[in-house]
This record gives structure tokens, C-alpha cells and sequence, in this order.
């Protein structure tokens, strides 16, 4: 009989199965590991570093490092969830996330993170990016000022719609999401609301068109429970 | 030109700056000129304060704009959350909202209405009115009306408390909420707020009444002073319903002469550019509109509580009405004129706003659960007015087949007041300080006058240029010895 094997996260043992990340059997064991770029249906991406956990004293990833039995995972400390806020503070002003007119607002993960590690200010200068809104496609809008550019909507299309509409481009700093039509825009590619891509995006830069403000604020997602609070409950269910 | 709007030599006038002028909403400067024998030569309101909303909101979706758009202003953020909603409905392509949506938002703005009259009386007006015009400047604020009034005080801050309430059940959150959406409503009222806001509404109409009366009262004992004080001959506009009795929410577009007679009347405000029109000048960020059939000279209008209840037939609500007539009886026939009036008339509208907050709660509808109209077809232009507390809003849009807003033309309620305050601190220099050594006293009756309109200056100028800034240093005498400038058209 194999019984359970465990790890240690905060101090308190964690069981997991084999070939689960570190994250993986945090959330389904309902402890919260902060996390932007990691979605259950995907494979780990490892680029947001929210995630980011001291595993026997090492930094690693908790998205991407496999669980292991005996492993001491040190995630809720000072010193972790202070970098997690300057992590956060830096994609803040790095894209343009005016919270009161996003549609998301509520329901929106970098916003809820942001909420759940108390970040108070977004302290860096802000970079005011002025990135074209693409809002050629009859039922999408596309706003990426939004961006975080965690690749979900690049990885959605490619892997579950099989259609490759986004990628990645550019270097360092101008890194940025493009759409993979001649014309660069949404209309031209064949791209549609019912695709797993559009429904990805963990904040506001993929939209569906015409529904803004349907669900009043203190009815959303995260305005019920914190994000972390959310992940505490869904304790078993694969997260 | 305009009388005392530019003087004929400014170089050889001594220059006098009130800056900034105190209890307004934003940014404003007084500059005055005045010859070595204190004659006044030139007076202007400029405004120095700057948002580009116009450009932030182009490019933007539709749907977000009813809510992007409360960021002009903190002060009244449900006015313009409602005007660019009015607007996006016909844009979606959205019919008339069902009866429970309309009276939702209508609760919300009278809530508004009750919140920001009572902030400017109790806040901002209240210590020039209560402790005097040239009383000790430290204590005339609202802790020394506190001091001397408590029970006033206190009535203030639980009338505003309660439109904030209201704001708060109807949109979600009591700034910058989201409660209107195109098409209607995306929250209703539960049967405890109902109850609750129900409880205290009673209460509500008697302070409000109460206040009323102080004001009545204290016109009473200095009858000339009051009538006269900041007085010219205007037209004024507002927002009528079909039977001519004012609406704050919904209407035509109602305009009369000084002498109360009708210039036009249920104008279609989709059509407001073929009644007003909007001029420039080089010494203010804010427009001048005017009536486009009296042309610039003389079409300028006043709007806001003083406007409104007098263009108005009637007010719907009893209390209300009273209380209008007997305003009104003071100007034997024609309108009154006096700047102070102000006052009264914001006060009788925060008494009706609150009657009608009791009518709504009364109302079976109000907890209706239809909060959505049907939808038909889009428009890709649309005008949504509202009768904000400070006067008539316009927000006009163009909007392409890509859903994003092509064109924003916002004109303010301060805006279309624009002139009229300037004709006001015109007629108090005049009279109050033309001839006269000038005291901190006498500067001060100017920003009475001001802020009899409760002008909100930060949300009146969104639409130019640079962020301008001008810091003059003035020596005791009032002198001009230095000025710093930034981003400023010339405005001498
Ligand atoms: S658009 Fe959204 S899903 Fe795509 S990379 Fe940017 S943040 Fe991620
Ligand atoms: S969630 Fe692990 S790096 Fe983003």
C-alpha cells in the first residue's frame, strides 16, 4: 500500500502524489501559495514568480518545482510576500491598470493579489504605456495595457483551440502580446468568443465586448472572498 | 466686451489675486485691477486647474464610460455616472427602462442631490452666512460653525450621511459605484435598505425644511443686503418635465429671459447644439456658453438651484413648493436676481430631493426586480443630460461600429455658469469695494459670491491644452511682486 507522501509547507505537512508541483498540492491540500501565471488546465509557466517559495533555503517556483517528500517549503514569511509585493508594484506600473473603469475590477487576480498581500501603493514610477485597444473583433476587446503577459491567452489558443492567434514578441522591456494576423488585428484571425483563449486572461486585457458592469461591485468574484480565502475553500478540487 | 471683463491699461493697475478661493470645489483665481484710488478696472474668474478627460476617453468602449467618467470629478461623481449612462442607453440601442430601473436611478441622484446641497450649505457656505461675511477668517469655517450652531452642524452632516446612503444602496458604493449600466440597473434595492433609508427620511424632510426656514430667516434681517448682494439680470436654464414642473433627472430644455419671459422651452436636449453654443477665451480654461439665437453678448445663462426652481412652472412636491412661492414672491412678479439666492433655492431643492426620496421609497417599484430595457437598434451618436447639483450636465458621444468612442463633448454645470459668475463678482467689486482701502473682510464678499454657486472647478475644465499653473506673490498691499508661471496662455 503507498501511503501518502508529504512535505513540509510552513511548517505544517502537505501530502501530495507523485509528479505534483509544489503549488499543485498546496492548493488542492487548501493552502494558499500566491500565483498569477499558473492555471490548472496548463502546463506551469514559471514567468510571473508570485509563486515564488524557499524550498530547503533555496528560492524556487512553486508553479514549476515538483513536490518531494521531506522538502521544507517556507511560502507565508515577511520576507516572501514582501518581494511577492514589489513583484506586483512592478506590473503595476509597468502596464496601465486604472481598476475603477476595468470591467474586472472584482474579479480580477492581480488585483486580488494585490489586495491579499496588502500592497498600498503601486511605489514605482508609473509607466504610462499607450498600447492600441484592438477592438476590430464583433464580440472581444482587447485592451493590452491590461497585459501581464503570463501567455495563458498564447498557450489557450495553441493548445486547447488549436488556432495559435496570440504570441509573444519583442525583448526584455518591450516584450508584448501580438496577434497573429497579417493586419496584426483580432478581426483577421479566426479567433471567436466560445474560444478557451478568450476566457483566460486573469485580468482585464481580453474582454467579452458589451457587458460591462453586469454584476455590481460587491458581488464579484473576489469582492465575497479573498483570493486566498477562496483557495483555502475549494480544499480537494483540482486548482 | 463685456463690463469690467478687460480693462482699458492694465499695465499702470495694481493687480490683487485671490488665490486659490477657498471653500470651492478646485481650482479658481480671482484677479482684480485697480487704479491708485482703488477704482476697480477689471475683474475675471480664471481657472487654472486641467483635465484632459475628452482625450482619455476617446478610444475607450462604451460600456466603461459611465463609469470611467466619475474620475472627472470627486465631488459629484453620480451626475456625470448618470449622464453618460442616459447617453450609452440610446447608444446600445437600448428603449425605455422599465419603471423599477428608472426610479432606482432616480434615487440615486436625488441622493446625490441631498448629499452635495447639503455639503456646500453646512461645509462651505454656512460660516460666511452664520458667523458673517467679515468675521474673524480662522474661526469662519465649519468648526466654528460648530462651535456656535452645533445642532446645525450636526443636522449637516447627517443630511449629507444620508444621501450618501442612498448613493451607496443604488450604486454599490457610496463614491464611484457602478450601479447604472446601459440599459438600466445591475443591482435592486433590497426591502432592508428600502426599510432603513424609510426610517430616517421623516427626519430628513424636517431638517431640510428647517434649513429652509434659517436661510428665509436670515434674509429677513437684512432684507436690502440679501436681495441685492451680487444682483444682475440674467436668463437662466434648466431641465423641465412635459408639464413644466422641474426634473432633476428627465426633460426638455427650458430657458427664460430676466423678466421670466420664455426664450425656448421642451427643447430636445439631443439637439442642445442648435440652442447653445460654446466660446473660448484666451484668460480662462473654461468655456463661456451662450444661447446661440442672443448670440455671446447677451445669451449667457445662469443654471443650478437658482435657475431651476425659478424656470421651473412648480416644484411636484408640496413642502417644496411652499416654500419656492414664497421665495419667489420676493421678486413681485419676475425672477430675483440675488447671488445669496442661491442658497435658498439649493436648500427648497434639497428639501424636494428628499421629499422625493420618500415618494420613491413609498413606491412599490422600487423593489421591482425588471431592471433591464429590451434592446433594439444601436445609434452610433448619443446626448444624455442630467440636472446635476450644480446645474444642467451635458455629455454628448460618438461611438463607431467597434463599440469605442470616437467623440466626447462634456459642458459642465459650472461651465455653463461661467459668465454668470463673473457677472457676479463684477457687480460685488462694484459695489463693495470700488473706492475702498481692501480688506481681507471685502476680498472675502467676493468669494461669497463665488461660492454661492458652488462652483466645482475641477470637473469645469476638462477639455484644453497643458496643465497650467500660476503662482502670484502678493505683498500686504495687495501688490503684485513676483509671478511664476507655467503652461499659461496669456491671462492678463
Ligand atoms: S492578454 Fe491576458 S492572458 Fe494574454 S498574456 Fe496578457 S494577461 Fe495573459
Ligand atoms: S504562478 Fe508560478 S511563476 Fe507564475
Amino acid at each position: 500500500m503507498t501511503d501518502f507522501e508529504t512535505f513540509l509547507l510552513d511548517g505544517r505537512p502537505v501530502r501530495f502524489t507523485r509528479g505534483q508541483t509544489i503549488l499543485e498540492a498546496a492548493l488542492a491540500a487548501g493552502h494558499y501559495i500566491p500565483n498569477l501565471c499558473h492555471h490548472p488546465e496548463f502546463r506551469p509557466h514559471g514567468s510571473c514568480k508570485l509563486c515564488t517559495v524557499k524550498v530547503n533555503g533555496r528560492l524556487g517556483a512553486a508553479c514549476t518545482v515538483k513536490a518531494m517528500p521531506g522538502q521544507e517549503v517556507a511560502s507565508d514569511t515577511p520576507e516572501l510576500n514582501g518581494t511577492r509585493r514589489v513583484l506586483l508594484q512592478m506590473l503595476f506600473v509597468e502596464g496601465s491598470h486604472f481598476c475603477p473603469g476595468c470591467e474586472k475590477s472584482g474579479a480580477c487576480k492581480l488585483q486580488a493579489l494585490a489586495y491579499d498581500l496588502e500592497m498600498l501603493t503601486p511605489h514605482f514610477e508609473h509607466f504610462y504605456p499607450s498600447r492600441p485597444i484592438d477592438a476590430s473583433h464583433p464580440d472581444v476587446l482587447i485592451d493590452f495595457n491590461r497585459c501581464i503577459m503570463c501567455e495563458l491567452c498564447v498557450r489557450a489558443s495553441r493548445e486547447v483551440d488549436g488556432k495559435n492567434v496570440f504570441a509573444l514578441a519583442g525583448r526584455g522591456t518591450a516584450s508584448h502580446v501580438v496577434i497573429n494576423s497579417a493586419s496584426g488585428k483580432l478581426v483577421d484571425t479566426d479567433f471567436a468568443l466560445s474560444d478557451k483563449a478568450a476566457h483566460v486572461c486573469p485580468v482585464g486585457a481580453i474582454l467579452p465586448k458589451r457587458v460591462g458592469f453586469a454584476v455590481p461591485i460587491g458581488e464579484r468574484l473576489y469582492d465575497v472572498d479573498s483570493i486566498s480565502t477562496q483557495a483555502e475553500k475549494r480544499v480537494g478540487e483540482e486548482v | 466686451m463685456f463690463r469690467l471683463e478687460t480693462a482699458e491699461n492694465p499695465q499702470t493697475l495694481r493687480r490683487i489675486a485671490i488665490d486659490p478661493v477657498t471653500r470651492v470645489e478646485g481650482h479658481g483665481k480671482v484677479t482684480l485691477l485697480m487704479d491708485d484710488a482703488n477704482h476697480i478696472h477689471q475683474v475675471r474668474l480664471h481657472i487654472v486647474e486641467f483635465r484632459g478627460f475628452e482625450v482619455f476617453i476617446e478610444g475607450r468602449p462604451y460600456w466603461e464610460v459611465p463609469v470611467t467618467v466619475q474620475r472627472l470629478c470627486g465631488i459629484c461623481p453620480v451626475s456625470h455616472h448618470l449622464a453618460a449612462v442616459k447617453a450609452m442607453d440610446l447608444i446600445a440601442g437600448f428603449g425605455p427602462l422599465p419603471a423599477t430601473a428608472e426610479k432606482l436611478r432616480r434615487l440615486m441622484h436625488y441622493g446625490q442631490i441631498v448629499q452635495s446641497h447639503a455639503v456646500h450649505f453646512f461645509h462651505l457656505a454656512s460660516p460666511d452666512l452664520l458667523l458673517g461675511f467679515d468675521s474673524e477668517p480662522t474661526r469662519r469655517n465649519i468648526v466654528g460653525v460648530a462651535q456656535d450652531f452645533p445642532e446645525i452642524a450636526k443636522q449637516g452632516v447627517l443630511l449629507r450621511k444620508f444621501g450618501q446612503e442612498a448613493i451607496r444602496h443604488t450604486a454599490g458604493k457610496r463614491i464611484h459605484g457602478t450601479g447604472a449600466i446601459p440599459g438600466g440597473m445591475n443591482k435592486g434595492l433590497t426591502q432592508a435598505e428600502r426599510d432603513e433609508m424609510r426610517r430616517d427620511i421623516d427626519q430628513m424632510i424636517e431638517w431640510a425644511l428647517g434649513a429652509v426656514h434659517m436661510v428665509a430667516a436670515l434674509h429677513r434681517t437684512k432684507p436690502e443686503f440679501y436681495n441685492h448682494f451680487g444682483e444682475f439680470e440674467s436668463s437662466m436654464m434648466g431641465l423641465v418635465d412635459a408639464d413644466g414642473a422641474l426634473d432633476f433627472y428627465h426633460g426638455g430644455l427650458r430657458a427664460l429671459a430676466a423678466d421670466g419671459s420664455t426664450i425656448f422651452d421642451h427643447v430636445d436636449y439631443g439637439t442642445y447644439e442648435e440652442v447653445l453654443q460654446e466660446e473660448a477665451k484666451s484668460w480662462s480654461y473654461m468655456k463661456f456658453p451662450h444661447i446661440r439665437s442672443l448670440g455671446a453678448e447677451t445669451g449667457w445663462y445662469k443654471v443650478g438651484p437658482l435657475a431651476r426652481v425659478q424656470v421651473a412652472s412648480r416644484l411636484t412636491t408640496p413642502l417644496a413648493e411652499i416654500e419656492r412661492k414664497k421665495m419667489m414672491q420676493l421678486g413681485g412678479g419676475k425672477p430675483v436676481m440675488g447671488t445669496l439666492f442661491y442658497h435658498w433655492a439649493r436648500l427648497i431643492e434639497a428639501l424636494h430631493a428628499c421629499e422625493l426620496i420618500r415618494d420613491l421609497l413609498d413606491d412599490p417599484d422600487i423593489l421591482g426586480k425588471d431592471l433591464m430595457a429590451d434592446r433594439g437598434e444601436r445609434r452610433d451618436e448619443a446626448v444624455g443630460v442630467i440636472e446635476a447639483p450644480r446645474g444642467t450636465l451635458f455629455h454628448h458621444y460618438r461611438v463607431d461600429e467597434n463599440d469605442q468612442v470616437t467623440f466626447c463633448n462634456l459642458i459642465v454645470s459650472t461651465t455653463n455658469n461661467n459668465q454668470a459668475m463673473n457677472e457676479a463678482i463684477r457687480s460685488v467689486a462694484t459695489k463693495y469695494l470700488d473706492g475702498r482701502e481692501v480688506t481681507e473682510g471685502l476680498l472675502n464678499h467676493i468669494e461669497v459670491a463665488i461660492r454661492a454657486y458652488d462652483p466645482c472647478l475641477s470637473c469645469a475644465t476638462h477639455a484644453l491644452g497643458q496643465m497650467p499653473l500660476e503662482v502670484d506673490l502678493v505683498d500686504a498691499d495687495g501688490t503684485l511682486v513676483q509671478r511664476a508661471r507655467r503652461n499659461m496662455r496669456e491671462a492678463r
